[in-house]
């Protein structure tokens, strides 16, 4: 019967940590920027203009149809030597997660716009104002009510996304799991507590993430007092 | 800078063998993940304690945690409890397929539900038990709503295949690592096999879109 | 006085001509009720005349200057020009206030609090002071419609579109809205109404057109139009709306 100790996990609780800190960063990091580029996505492939349409199309489904590993490791390896920059692996994650995950976000947010009726439009240009008002003004707030449940389910995909990064010998979570396992020769415990950690972690984010949905839904439709 | 895809195609046999080795892994996880995920989706639908709870839990944990970590454990946590020891395919296998149980169990349930109560009494009143009802009435119907987001899984799947790489089980990935170091060519050998899995994944999205887009119009 | 010249105006979806060559004038002050079957292309000639639809052939003439195509031009006469709408289109993420608010903020640029106190003065205008806190959604449609006609007119615009304001609404709903309309009529707003209440056209309007097929089938006062038909479809028309009384 095998014995299961903890205390060689215990005693490297510092690792897994800074690990998990690490997890968050590049999660924070590629949420951040694939928000960002995923809106100009969106806009592009929304555009008339198919020099703005085809190009953003190109990278939504080039990104959204192969393997996240295969892209993190074609940025990691193969881009340095084609651009001649160093990459380090967080930059690398950070590049791949942040594009990868703005190519999904950008297909959440077009779905979002594309819901707004066409009377939307229509009432904002007809007092006057700029397609990028409208949209900015009129559109957007609607659409991202909409699209909140979509981001939260995106945001925790890409935080379960990030142990991809260990691969490429990135301190996350999964990479300091790996080594106090090496170290201590206690794979069991270590990787138990690491998956433990990480089902804490997510679970608390998608409990938040459902809270923030229902609380979305009801505002804006009460009266203000 | 010169690209040399002479030398991947010079290695064109170790990249069929990790081709076979994707689709080996891929086959296994797709029938096993949705074999499994529409047992656990009755489960999340049965009214009875015994049968719903399990299946919640195995869905809230496997939804819950990186199959990568879930891999990793299969791999070198498990073996420990075991009496024998598990190959990467195993490893890989169980993660991916117990994660892809994990989602389409929640597809399953979703498309159970959303056939209506007129359906399950229409069986009954014909005298039909509730597996018969289940087989006969409402899977039937339910799968033809369930279909986009089961291509869907299986894109997932297929994609999911090039984690086993990380245990070092051999496919095309972990083919393309091989050939980059044994050539010096990363760009060109990682290219390379990102251009094969779009070319492999391009028709199956196109597939789910063409399946929404039917279903959308049918209903 | 002309302030809105259209000439030769032409709007086609597909293979169906909506409108072949329509040529109207506008006075300032004149209130042209505009009658027609439904696909007369009555809500197309109002929407091609704020350019929500691009005219295929014709010209829009507003004060004396040809309206050209460019982004610049047209949300300038969006301006000068009105609209209200047939479902109304508020903005349901803005209280009543917030949508009349809106297009001094965004468009005009005002500042908050005068922004605020002309849409107050609006809201006032269509009876409504006291729902300015709320929400589309807590609203009646007579009042949607209400807030929606106070949000065209903050933009102090020189003429009004109307799009068949009263047929999404219950019939309980459409005398209150007509009102407002009315108010306005008697202020002297100058409005262009698509509208199916006959008897409201012929109590309202200076001028009374009928459209059939894209075109200007008849036109002169309501009395002419609507109690005299010269021509044999305007007519028909008219006996089929039975419920008209004058």
């Amino acid at each position: 019967m095998y014995v299961w100790d903890f205390t060689p996990v215990l005693a490297n609780a510092g690792l897994l940590a800074q690990g998990l800190v690490n997890t968050l960063k590049v999660t924070g990091t590629a949420l951040a920027c694939g928000l960002v580029l995923g809106l100009a996505l969106a806009l592009m492939r929304l555009s008339r203009r198919r020099l703005a349409a085809w190009p953003a199309g190109f990278v939504i489904e080039v990104f959204r149809t192969t393997p996240p590993l295969v892209q993190l490791f074609w940025f990691f390896f193969a881009l340095p030597l084609i651009i001649g920059v160093e990459m380090t692996p967080f930059l690398a994650a950070a590049v791949t997660f942040s594009i990868q995950s703005s190519a999904f976000f950008a297909e959440v947010f077009r779905g979002g716009i594309v819901s707004i009726e066409r009377g939307q439009w229509e009432a904002a240009r007809a007092i006057g104002m700029t397609q990028p008002q409208a949209m900015r003004r009129i559109i957007l707030p609607q659409a991202v009510k909409r699209m909140i449940p979509a981001f939260m389910e995106r945001a925790i995909e890409l935080m379960k996304t990030t142990t991809l990064v260990a691969t490429i010998a990135y301190a996350d979570l999964l990479f300091a799991a790996n080594e106090i396992a090496q170290k201590t020769f206690r794979p069991l415990e270590t990787f138990t507590v690491a998956a433990l950690i990480y089902f804490v972690v997510i679970t608390a984010f998608s409990l938040a993430a459902r809270r923030l949905e229902r609380r979305f839904a009801v505002s804006g439709e009460t009266t203000v007092h | 800078m010169q690209w040399d895809f002479a030398s991947v195609l010079a290695n064109s046999d170790a990249l069929l063998v990790g081709a076979m080795g994707t689709l080996r892994i891929f086959a296994i996880c797709l029938v096993a993940g949705l074999g499994l995920g529409l047992v656990v989706g009755l489960g999340r639908y049965s009214r009875r304690r015994w049968f719903y709870w399990p299946a919640t839990a195995f869905v809230e944990f496997f939804r819950n945690t990186p199959v990568l970590v879930q891999i990793l454990w299969f791999y070198f946590a498990l073996p420990i409890l075991m009496p024998f020891s598990i190959s990467p395919l195993a490893a890989a296998s169980l993660g991916i397929s117990l994660n892809s149980a994990a989602f389409s169990a929640e597809i399953y349930r979703a498309g159970i539900q959303s056939i209506e109560r007129a359906q399950w009494d229409g069986a009954r009143a014909l005298g039909m038990s509730f597996l018969q009802a289940m087989r006969r009435i409402i899977l039937p119907q339910a799968l033809k709503r369930m279909t986009p987001a089961l291509t869907n899984r299986a894109i997932e799947i297929f994609k999911m295949s090039t984690l086993a790489s990380a245990v070092a089980y051999v496919e095309l990935l972990q083919q393309a690592k091989l050939i980059a170091s044994l050539n010096f060519n990363p760009i060109e050998a990682y290219t390379a096999v990102a251009v094969i899995f779009f070319a492999c994944l391009w028709p199956m999205v196109q597939l789910t879109y063409f399946l929404e887009r039917r279903l959308a119009r049918d209903e | 006085m002309t302030i809105l010249h259209v000439q030769g105006l032409a709007k086609r979806f597909g293979s169906h001509e909506v409108l072949s060559g329509i040529d109207l004038d506008v006075a300032k002050g004149e209130r042209i009720a505009i009658l027609g079957a439904s696909g007369s292309g009555k809500s197309t000639l109002l929407r091609c005349i704020n350019f929500m639809e691009m005219p295929d052939a014709g010209t829009v003439t507003l004060d004396g200057k040809v309206v050209g195509r460019r982004e610049r031009e047209l949300t300038a006469v969006r301006q000068r020009i009105g609209m209200v709408f047939q479902q109304f289109n508020l903005f349901p993420h803005m209280t009543a206030l917030g949508n009349v608010m809106e297009g001094l903020r965004t468009v005009r640029r005002m500042p908050k609090a005068e922004a605020a106190a002309r849409a107050e003065r609006e809201l006032a205008r269509v009876g409504l002071s006291d729902k300015a806190a709320h929400y589309p959604a807590h609203l009646s449609g007579g009042q949607k419609q209400r807030v929606a006609i106070a949000r065209a007119l903050a933009m102090d615009p020189e003429l009004l579109l109307f799009d068949e304001p009263t047929s999404a609404l219950d019939p309980e709903l459409v005398g209150e809205v007509l009102g407002v309309i009315r108010a306005l009529a008697e202020e002297g707003c100058t409005m262009l109404l698509v509208t199916h209440e006959l008897g409201f056209a012929y109590h309202v309007a200076t001028r009374v057109i009928f459209l059939a097929d894209g075109a200007i089938h008849e036109q002169g006062t309501p009395d002419e139009v609507l109690k005299d038909p010269k021509k044999e479809r305007t007519r028909a028309f008219l006996a089929r709306h039975k419920e008209f009384s004058l």
